[in-house]
């Protein structure tokens, strides 16, 4: 039931981009096709329950164990650096395929803040391995469908008539803040 | 070109919200009022300065194929500065800031100009490119939260400039955060083609 809580949470009511703004700029970037926003999911969702789990074991055994806490950020960012890289280079030998979907985006992933920042909090909440998981996860479940249902709008967007000023990024800002007021109706269900 | 003009590039052509588009994350996430919007704004700006200082120092001495790693490491570390400076000093800001601020690190803007500026350019010219880039940072970041903060709850930097009851909550909540600045880019846009 707790685990249901989680995931509920992280991906309706706390969704990572439309409410705790992680992720905004892929979410603005790969957003223009529907098949584009979901393989940018598929990698970030990939990406970030590894390097979660990665991340938490390293603060567990390493960092709290020697009282090193302050080089908490520098040590995450590189560890995720250095998966991003990991997991590209094994992924085009093991399976050729998924490389080909996922490829072009998995360089991307280092700078998404998402990455960094899920793995900050899952320490802040004081979460066990198991919920860690079950809430990056979540956590990657809800920015991949934000970001299929914010392409799926642009795509229509794309044919509609829009005045000249509002062209390009400012109307998506604003269809993407439509897209958050929707989801504020799910506040207060958990 | 002169540092002057590097400064007045980074404030008004370069502006890295505005014209860039580049570190959304903080842009919307930390400006539910003006005070917090300033004050991300020169968190970053602090990071951005010494970075670029450092990082053009050591242009000559970083190897090619590690430089993104290298570059990495030196934003970390004053990004850990300044966590520490602001939960030591300001503990209020740093808990209304909160996650932003380790986050600092993978703020394009600030690994973007350490590869597209301060490892081309001196040191000097560098610390000027910091500053107006931060600058400009910092004027977008203000002036977002003003809005948001009047339109939201009628105040400006907590002084009343209208009753509470005329503002819109939805402006200090997430929504308000895309719609303001989509229309601030609107804004911008227009003003760059006149």
């Amino acid at each position: 039931m707790e685990y249901i809580l989680i995931f509920i949470a992280a991906v309706f009511v706390n969704n990572v981009v439309l409410a705790q703004f992680l992720g905004i700029c892929p979410f603005l970037g790969v957003s223009k096709k529907v098949e584009t926003a979901a393989g940018m999911g598929a990698a970030v969702t990939f990406v970030l329950t590894i390097a979660t789990i990665v991340t938490f074991l390293v603060q567990k055994y390493v960092l709290d164990a020697f009282g090193l806490g302050f080089m908490q950020t520098i040590s995450f960012i590189l560890i995720i650096a250095a998966l991003v890289q990991m997991v590209e280079i094994i992924l085009k030998k093991v399976s050729p395929a998924l490389y080909q979907a996922l490829g072009v985006f998995l360089p991307l992933i280092t700078t998404n803040c998402c990455i960094l920042g899920v793995a900050i909090l899952v320490i802040q909440k004081e979460y066990n391995l198991l919920e860690s998981v079950v809430y990056a996860i979540s956590t990657a479940i809800g920015f991949a469908l934000a970001l299929i249902i914010f392409a799926g709008v642009r795509e229509q967007l794309a044919m509609t008539n829009v005045p000249n000023g509002m062209k390009g990024t400012p109307i998506a800002l604003i269809t993407a803040g439509l897209l958050a007021m929707a989801f504020m109706g799910f506040s207060g269900i958990v | 070109m002169s540092n002057l003009k590097i400064l007045i590039n980074g404030v008004i052509k370069e502006n890295p919200t505005f014209v860039l588009l580049l570190g959304m994350c903080p842009t919307l996430g930390t400006t539910s009022s003006a005070l917090n919007g300033m004050s991300m704004g020169l968190a970053t700006m602090f990071v951005l300065i010494c970075s670029n200082i450092v990082i053009s120092a050591l242009k000559n001495l970083i190897p090619d194929m590690v430089r993104i790693p290298a570059y990495i490491v030196v934003i970390a570390t004053f990004v850990t500065v300044v966590q520490m400076c602001m939960e030591a000093f300001v503990p209020a800001l740093y808990a209304s800031l909160g996650l932003f601020i380790p986050l600092i690190v993978v703020n394009c803007i600030v690994l973007g100009r350490a590869e597209a500026f301060a490892a081309k350019n001196g040191i000097i010219p560098s610390a000027f490119d910091g500053i107006g880039i931060g600058l400009g940072f910092t004027l977008a970041l203000t002036l977002l939260g003003a809005v948001r903060e009047l339109l939201g709850t009628g105040k400006l930097f907590n002084l009343t400039l209208m009753p509470e009851q005329y503002g819109s909550l939805i402006f200090v909540l997430a929504p308000g955060a895309f719609i303001v600045l989509g229309y601030l880019v609107a804004i911008v846009n227009k003003l760059r083609k006149a």
